[in-house]
């Protein structure tokens, strides 16, 4: 029954209540497909099939970075579940990103079987520190599904329980930020170690084949790229169909209002532990594409800057814009690999004042910025 | 069967029950069936000894400073309590304490006669009815009028729920109603954040109208609003009254003069003075605290 009885009642025009918000709108769509047949057809057609000299050619240093742009990509979106739309800043998705690597990175160990430096069925580290069997966590590195699964759970693991203890105790804003900060810090010294089993400061490399097929053949580096197109781009979906839905316009309201939130009978910790974790679970999947890619994973993807780069991709591009720290993510790294050929020393400079003036004028990004020229508030 | 037999069977089966409903009678109860009480319904609100909100000895400090000191209050189902008190006399943190967001040092807090507040969270007492009204008007900016009324809604407000939830069609007609009683149904598109500060306060209103609240709690409600805002809300707390029980804290005499039955005084802390607003208004020590300066 309806208790919101108004004391007077005068003739009424029914109001037009907004309709469910489609999950893209028909642009949008052909746009998804358009960025789907670049990925996954006219990019390997363009690298494999041309001739070398075409002016059409895509060339593989081309290929790598791009298929590594979009490793970043993933972080990046998973950036803006968290903070662009929760309000929680993360300076600790390094960790998961480096988590989901080395769990595929223990795969590829593996994988390399006696063709190592020391001819061991033991990856080389383990021969080299005397150790004469797998450590216990290694035990399901052989399998390859293992390994997917491990993927996904590690990095969720570490957030769901980080997350249940920091959110119970309402740690919010900066606070969480530089304990998320800690943590990946903390892990990074911890993997540095030799004796936890993950090669120390060299971490794993040299990987030679992944599911038994040679990695470094031409064919592996556009199946590992067209993958992590796909991926990403049905991580888009994904975005986009939590945040178009009520659980989204939660989140959202959680970042303005969470007081209002509680208030209104919802219960914050459920919400932010869901989005928290599925966001450190993309951003495994991503260190797990990135991996076989560039060939190596080092405790250094858990330092602190990376994580803090995260976070730069999603306000270059636009928080709370699903689009924008994709398009971040390609800006600043594209223009970080053309800086750091052309002028090595100044990149981190040129970082730091990117940074700086897109807090001062850009609050919105790239893509608010656009939307301004345009006029609109699409 | 014939009518005669129709009326013959009936006349038995009602004699055989007025012999029953005699024989009720002399049992000890009196014709009810025995019993220990009533049956809990649920997390429902109990309110068969006519108090929905009940506050007993509660104190409360924050690092020395007693906010609270021995503060008893009760509210009976429907009423429109008016509470009124100088700057510091405790009356933000009482409803605090309601709604959970501070621990009493002491005391207890009961909505209805079974229900222990002290034992819930903001979000579970949210949803066993309580609704509140900030002081400062508190909406989603970033989110249209129709989104700020959809979250509030009232309805399963857990993780899943969420993600799959669907306007149905008897949630869109009380929201449709909401939006005409908070006059904004010219307005549903519009971002919260561009909302004028006395619709931003409607719009706190309406938000607590989806949560269909069995008591609202309203924290200084037509502050900067105009005059004919000011007397629309007056008009709408009246006619909630009786199906709901308000707790209001206002400034606005003249608002409080409208609306009010009973007004209480709080000051630092505890309840000065409890009546109508004239009996509280030539109270002495009142007029000492509050209303003489």
């Amino acid at each position: 029954m309806s208790q919101a009885n108004p004391t007077r009642t005068p003739a009424r025009t029914p109001i037009a209540l907004p309709g469910r918000e489609p999950l893209l709108t028909a642009r949008g769509w052909a746009a998804w497909c358009l960025a789907l047949v670049v990925g996954c057809v006219l990019v390997p057609v363009l690298n494999l099939a041309l001739p070398a000299d075409s002016a059409l050619h895509l060339s593989d240093f081309a290929v790598g970075l791009v298929g590594k742009i979009m490793c970043y990509a993933i972080c990046a979106l998973a950036m803006d579940l968290i903070w662009g739309y929760t309000g929680i800043l993360s300076l600790g998705h390094g960790l998961f990103f480096a988590l989901g690597g080395y769990a595929m990175g223990m795969y590829l160990m593996r994988q390399i079987g006696t063709d190592g430096n020391y001819g061991s069925t033991l990856p080389d580290f383990m021969v080299f520190l005397d150790w004469k069997t797998l450590p216990w966590h290694w035990a399901l590195s052989s399998s390859f599904v293992a390994t997917l699964v491990l993927v996904l759970l590690a990095p969720g693991l570490v957030a769901l329980v980080f997350g249940f203890f920091a959110f119970r105790s309402r740690i919010k804003g900066v606070y969480f930020s530089i304990i998320t900060q800690a943590m990946t810090f903390a892990a990074m010294l911890l993997f540095f170690r030799n004796e936890t089993g993950f090669g120390g400061n060299n971490g794993f490399t040299d990987f030679k084949r992944i599911l038994n097929v040679p990695i470094a053949t031409p064919t592996m580096r556009m199946t590992l790229f067209v993958m992590t197109a796909a991926t990403l781009l049905l991580f888009f979906l994904l975005a986009r169909a939590i945040v178009a839905s009520k659980f989204g316009r939660v989140l959202q309201a959680l970042r303005d209002a969470e007081s209002r939130v509680m208030f209104s009978g919802y219960a914050p910790l459920g919400y932010k532990l869901f989005i928290w974790t599925l966001s450190a679970m993309m951003c495994g999947v991503a260190g797990a594409l990135y991996v076989p890619q560039v060939g190596i994973i080092n405790p250094s993807e858990m330092s602190p800057a990376n994580s803090i780069e995260i976070a730069i991709w999603a306000a270059v591009g636009g928080r709370a814009t699903l689009i924008g720290p994709i398009l971040g993510a390609f800006i600043v790294n594209g223009a970080k690999s053309w800086l750091t050929v052309a002028y090595p020393d100044f990149w981190l400079y040129f970082l730091g004042a990117l940074f700086i003036g897109v807090t001062l004028f850009l609050p919105d990004g790239v893509v608010g910025l656009i939307k301004r020229r345009l006029g609109g508030q699409a | 069967m014939t009518p005669d037999l129709l009326e013959q069977g009936s006349a038995r089966i009602a004699a055989r029950q007025a012999a029953l409903a005699a024989q009720a009678q002399q049992t000890a109860s009196g014709g009810r069936d025995a019993g220990y009480g009533r049956m809990k319904q649920g997390q429902e609100v109990d309110v068969a000894h006519g108090r929905i909100l009940y506050l007993e000895d509660v104190n409360v400090s924050f690092d020395g400073f007693h906010a609270i000191k021995n503060l008893s209050l009760d509210i009976a189902p429907g009423e429109l309590r008016c509470i009124i008190g100088p700057n510091g006399a405790g009356k933000t943190t009482m409803m605090d304490i309601i709604t959970g967001k501070t621990r009493p040092d002491s005391g207890t807090v009961y909505f209805g006669s079974t229900i222990d507040l002290l034992r819930y969270k903001e979000a579970e007492i949210a949803q066993l009815g309580i609704g509140r009204k900030f002081q400062k008007p508190t909406v989603f900016e970033h989110l249209s009028v129709f989104q700020n009324l959809e979250l509030a809604l009232k309805t399963d407000k857990g993780v899943r729920a969420s993600l799959f939830f669907r306007l149905d069609s008897s949630q869109a007609d009380r929201l449709a109603e909401v939006l005409h009683t908070i006059h904004l149904a010219d307005s549903v598109q519009r971002q919260a954040g561009m909302l004028s500060h006395g619709q931003k306060q409607w719009l706190e209103i309406g938000m607590l109208l989806m949560q269909d609240p069995k008591l609202l709690l309203l924290d200084e409600p037509v502050a900067g609003m105009t005059d004919e805002e000011t007397e629309r809300t007056a008009e709408l707390f009246l006619s909630l009254k009786g199906k709901h029980s308000l707790m209001v804290v206002e400034h606005d005499m003249g608002f409080i003069n409208t609306i009010s039955d009973i007004v209480t005084v709080l000051c630092e802390g505890a309840v000065l003075a409890q009546g109508t607003l004239a009996e509280v208004q030539s109270d002495e020590r009142v007029i000492e605290v509050y209303l003489g300066r």
